[in-house]
């Protein structure tokens, strides 16, 4: 193999190995948090949705290869309209079903 | 820098297949549609969890009564390692092409992923016969076994087709078409993992603490 093709390996060798090890770190802070119970109540809550945020983001930057400065601009506007899809149907969901939740209450 | 010149998600050819590189374009954009439609069907299962595993408990038992977080933590490990193996296999591919190293690597993808399912199986078995919570007990249960039940069948899918690649690595080798195909079983894996740390999170851990 010629030397560049080495050094492009392990560079992105190298991207898989952060994303695990990254991935780990986090999932097993996930875990803790709840196995230890390090926070409670709403802490707790808002501790996890971000520790999921961010591992979400380990895995589309170091597994998926996507970042903001070198990913083809379609790639990610798909990726930002699907998110804000998400974000209008799932908020949108849980708020009508709990404003209905709240109305059948005896 | 050969690998500046990146056109779609997931490992690129550019560097060392550079028509390969350039064919792949279109293709993955195409499966990265389907992806982030898949991603809007995983939201809508997930929205309905959030509503119904709060106010849908009825007669049932609750989340923390029926999960357990051990299995869930070494379900979230054996998948984030199949992840990690198929980002090898396809390094194999692209700088090597060597049949071998990546049939190995996806075996053992395989066989990680293939363990999470059985897993997430024996999950399901021991819910419905040690804690009386199966599907048609809840609201909640309908829709934590539609969410987790909907991942596990990609996950097997991924693997009926993790098979058929193996199959053509060995006997057609890296021609552009099986190349491609790996890629996009690549992106296909990898985004499973992310819609498990959204069931990990939401479903198992905040099931849990609340």
């Amino acid at each position: 193999m010629p030397p560049r093709e080495i050094e492009d390996e392990g560079r992105e060798r190298r991207s898989y190995v952060i994303g695990l090890v990254l991935a780990l770190v986090l999932t097993t802070g996930a875990f803790a948090v709840v196995g230890l119970n390090l926070l409670s109540g709403g802490a707790a809550l808002a501790g996890l949705g971000l520790l999921a945020l961010i591992q979400a983001v380990v895995h589309l930057r170091y597994f998926l290869h996507i970042d903001l400065q070198r990913s083809h601009r379609d790639d990610l506007l798909l990726i930002l309209f699907t998110v804000l899809i998400l974000l209008i149907m799932v908020s949108g969901t849980i708020w009508i079903l709990y404003d209905q939740h709240v109305r059948m209450m005896p | 820098m050969s690998l500046s010149e990146r056109l779609h998600p997931g490992l690129n050819l550019a560097g060392t297949d550079p028509e390969g590189h350039e064919a792949a374009e279109e293709t993955l954009f195409g499966f990265w549609i389907f992806l982030m439609s898949d991603l809007v069907l995983f939201a809508v299962l997930f929205a309905t969890y959030a509503a119904m595993s709060v106010q849908g408990i009825a007669e049932g038992p609750r989340p923390a009564e029926v999960f357990d977080l051990t299995a869930a933590f070494v379900e979230t490990l054996l998948l984030l390692f199949s992840s990690f193996a198929f980002g090898l296999a396809m390094l194999e591919m692209k700088y090597r092409e060597n049949r071998r190293g990546v049939l190995v690597w996806l075996l053992l993808t395989g066989l990680l992923g293939a363990a999470f399912v059985g897993m997430e199986l024996h999950d399901y078995y021991v819910m419905i016969t040690q804690h009386a919570a199966p599907p048609q007990a809840s609201g909640f249960l309908s829709a934590y076994y539609l969410l987790t039940g909907t991942h596990a069948l990609h996950v097997s899918s991924g693997l009926v087709w993790m098979v058929i690649m193996a199959v053509q690595v060995a006997l057609i080798g890296f021609t552009t078409p099986v190349k491609l195909r790996l890629m996009r079983l690549a992106l296909f894996w990898h985004m499973l993992d992310v819609v498990w740390i959204g069931i990990f999170t939401f479903v198992y851990l905040y099931g849990v603490a609340s």
